[in-house]
């Protein structure tokens, strides 16, 4: 595989992440628990879009062929999209929203952090950039886990059951393939093996504080890398692409 | 009748614009601890670059003068206008003060 082309799918695989879980947070848009929490989803939503937007940029100026940051947010079908299948996940309640973002800002948090070391200069700029955002949105939500897990026995029940659901779907953050391979022997992207290792103490640490256990993996579901997802990315797709596809070319 | 309240308990924020600048009252968030404070008060009043440093106050604690204490606490200083510099001259040559 050329290093340009998996260049390209590394960056929608982070992009695409972003995007559907940005797309999701904005679901909550006017239904927080609280005001305060409202806007503190929102703008972690609007973080997550803005990470995606740069690199879509980068994606698509090296796919040319008139690709645009939008065409490759818009008007992709299922199967091209790479989003980690966690991020694809029903809101659920507050603890499923908050579970899931523990999850995947620790793993963006360590993912980011090797990316800084990068040999792509455009990565190493991205991840610098892109940390400082989701290390507010680890501490925003673990500090949130942390309440609801030593909260009252509803809130520990809920969080439970979210931490239940959800685990399954971790493996597939850490997959690898050719794409991994390419990039990692020109110390371009890291071993998902190290961030699956420091990814797995910073969770730990947080479910220990927050009195819940991590459960057995059961019933995992991957397949990410290869465009494979749950039953929920098309109904997200629908919603988030129905103005590009009723009026194509649509800009504001 | 009381009426119990179902928000959480209301903090006052203040905000630092830039290093050695005073913090400036910039409004209130609801909150159950000083963490959550702190973070709901940066998601609120931040987020257009307003501030480099936050304060969250409590609001029970804040302990402030009355409408009916108005007229003993400030109406003595209105006719003092020599507590303020209004009758110096200028050095000559001073521009700048």
């Amino acid at each position: 595989m050329k290093t340009q082309e998996a260049i390209y799918q590394y960056c929608l695989r982070i992009a695409d992440s972003n995007l559907i879980l940005a797309q999701r947070l904005a679901e909550w848009c006017s239904r927080g628990p609280i005001l305060e929490e409202d806007l503190a989803m929102t703008n972690i939503s609007l973080d997550l879009f803005g990470q995606a937007e740069t690199l879509y940029e980068y994606a698509a100026t090296i796919k040319g062929d008139n690709a645009t940051a939008d065409s490759l947010a818009f008007l992709r079908v299922e199967r091209e999209y790479f989003n980690r299948l966690i991020t694809e996940q029903p809101n659920g309640d507050f603890a499923v929203t908050m579970v899931r973002e523990v999850l995947f800002s620790a793993y963006q948090n360590h993912l980011y952090q090797a990316l800084c070391k990068s040999n792509d200069e455009m990565f190493r700029g991205f991840a610098e950039k892109a940390l400082k955002e989701v290390k507010y949105h680890l501490r925003h939500s673990s500090e949130w886990v942390i309440r609801l897990g030593g909260g009252t026995e509803e809130s520990k029940v809920r969080s439970q059951a979210a931490l239940n659901e959800l685990w399954r779907f971790t493996v597939d953050m850490f997959e690898m393939d050719e794409v991994d391979e390419e990039l990692i022997s020109m110390g371009i992207a890291p071993d998902m093996k190290e961030i699956n290792k420091s990814w797995m103490k910073t969770v730990t640490e947080v479910f220990t504080e927050a009195e819940l256990h991590i459960p057995d993996l059961n019933n995992v579901i991957k397949g990410s890398n290869k465009g494979i997802h749950t039953e929920h990315l098309g109904h997200i797709l629908s919603e988030m692409q129905y103005l590009q596809r009723a009026f194509p070319g649509a800009t504001w | 009748m009381t009426e119990k309240s179902n928000q959480f308990p209301q903090w006052e924020v203040f905000i630092q614009a830039k290093n050695g600048g005073p913090y400036e009252h910039a409004g209130s968030v609801h909150a159950t601890d000083k963490n959550m404070a702190l973070q709901n008060a940066r998601d609120i009043y931040t987020r257009r670059n307003e501030g480099r440093s936050l304060w969250v106050v409590q609001t029970d604690n804040i302990f402030s003068t009355t409408r009916e204490e108005e007229a003993e606490f400030f109406d003595p200083a209105e006719d003092k206008i020599y507590r303020t510099p209004n009758f110096y001259k200028m050095p000559a040559g001073t521009t700048n003060l």
